[in-house]
């Protein structure tokens, strides 16, 4: 599943299109603290977080993540917001909670 | 190191609209230059550890990177408080991040941890009231 598939699926709202729309979504991985991201998150991984700040969208670009979602109604701050946008990164959001988010994902991952 | 390409920061105090700048730079600095996206990758975790603390702990400060065909070598220089107890900073989870810091997300101690597990050496030289120096290096 690329990003544009999620994108297309409309399962969540979409906050910026970044410049990698085929990229490959190849795992799925959760975390908030940004240490511990840094180290895991895996490369081409839709990460779902409840960090909106735009330390979440360094530690993304770093990691080379395929996406982040937001979830439990969680938006990105100003500052973030203009942030991704200048480093093309695709951000989603939800008011899912995060295992439910992660498990929307799952689904069509494994679909 | 006469032949390594040289490349300059400056880590802001407090920051953190730009922390993690330099690491990017670096980043792509590396990827236009071929080197493995693992080796990339375990750069990039240590660089931007070390960006944070200084950002974080000690007011800001100084990165000097020497890359070379077969190695990257960081040199972080601070003139923050110094660490009073290296080897409790090394320990994972022990961290003296305030409140605030760790509400962004930071805090965790892992950030020395994660700078000695993803680099081949890690040389820390501090003194209290005078600042940090940590010099890292990843070989290819």
């Amino acid at each position: 599943m690329t990003v544009n598939d999620l994108i297309s699926s409309g399962i969540f709202e979409l906050v910026n299109e970044g410049d990698q729309p085929e990229a490959e979504i190849e795992k799925l991985f959760c975390c908030d603290l940004l240490s511990i991201a840094m180290s895991r998150a895996p490369s081409g991984c839709a990460w779902v977080t409840v960090m909106g700040n735009m330390n979440t969208l360094a530690v993304a670009s770093l990691c080379d993540a395929a996406c982040i979602i937001l979830a439990e109604g969680v938006r990105l701050d100003d500052v973030a917001s203009v942030k991704a946008v200048q480093q093309g990164i695709t951000v989603f959001r939800t008011d899912l909670p995060i295992f439910e988010a992660a498990i929307a994902v799952w689904d069509r991952l494994h679909a | 190191m006469d032949d390594a390409i040289q490349l300059k920061y400056t880590v802001s105090p407090e920051d953190f609209t730009r922390a993690g700048e330099a690491s990017g730079d670096l980043k792509k600095v590396l990827k236009q230059i071929g080197v493995s996206p693992e080796a990339i990758r375990r750069v990039s975790i240590a660089m931007y550890e070390g960006e944070i603390n200084m950002v974080i702990h000690a007011n800001g400060g100084e990165i000097t990177v020497y890359v070379t065909p077969s190695q990257v070598k960081m040199i972080l220089q601070d003139s923050g408080p110094g660490i009073p107890d290296v080897e409790k900073a090394m320990q994972a989870g022990w961290s003296t991040a305030s409140a605030n810091i760790r509400s962004l997300g930071f805090g965790a101690g892992m950030g020395l941890p994660n700078m000695k597990k993803y680099t081949d050496d890690l040389q820390i030289e501090t003194v209290l009231g005078v600042g940090t120096t940590v010099t890292m290096i990843v070989n290819f």
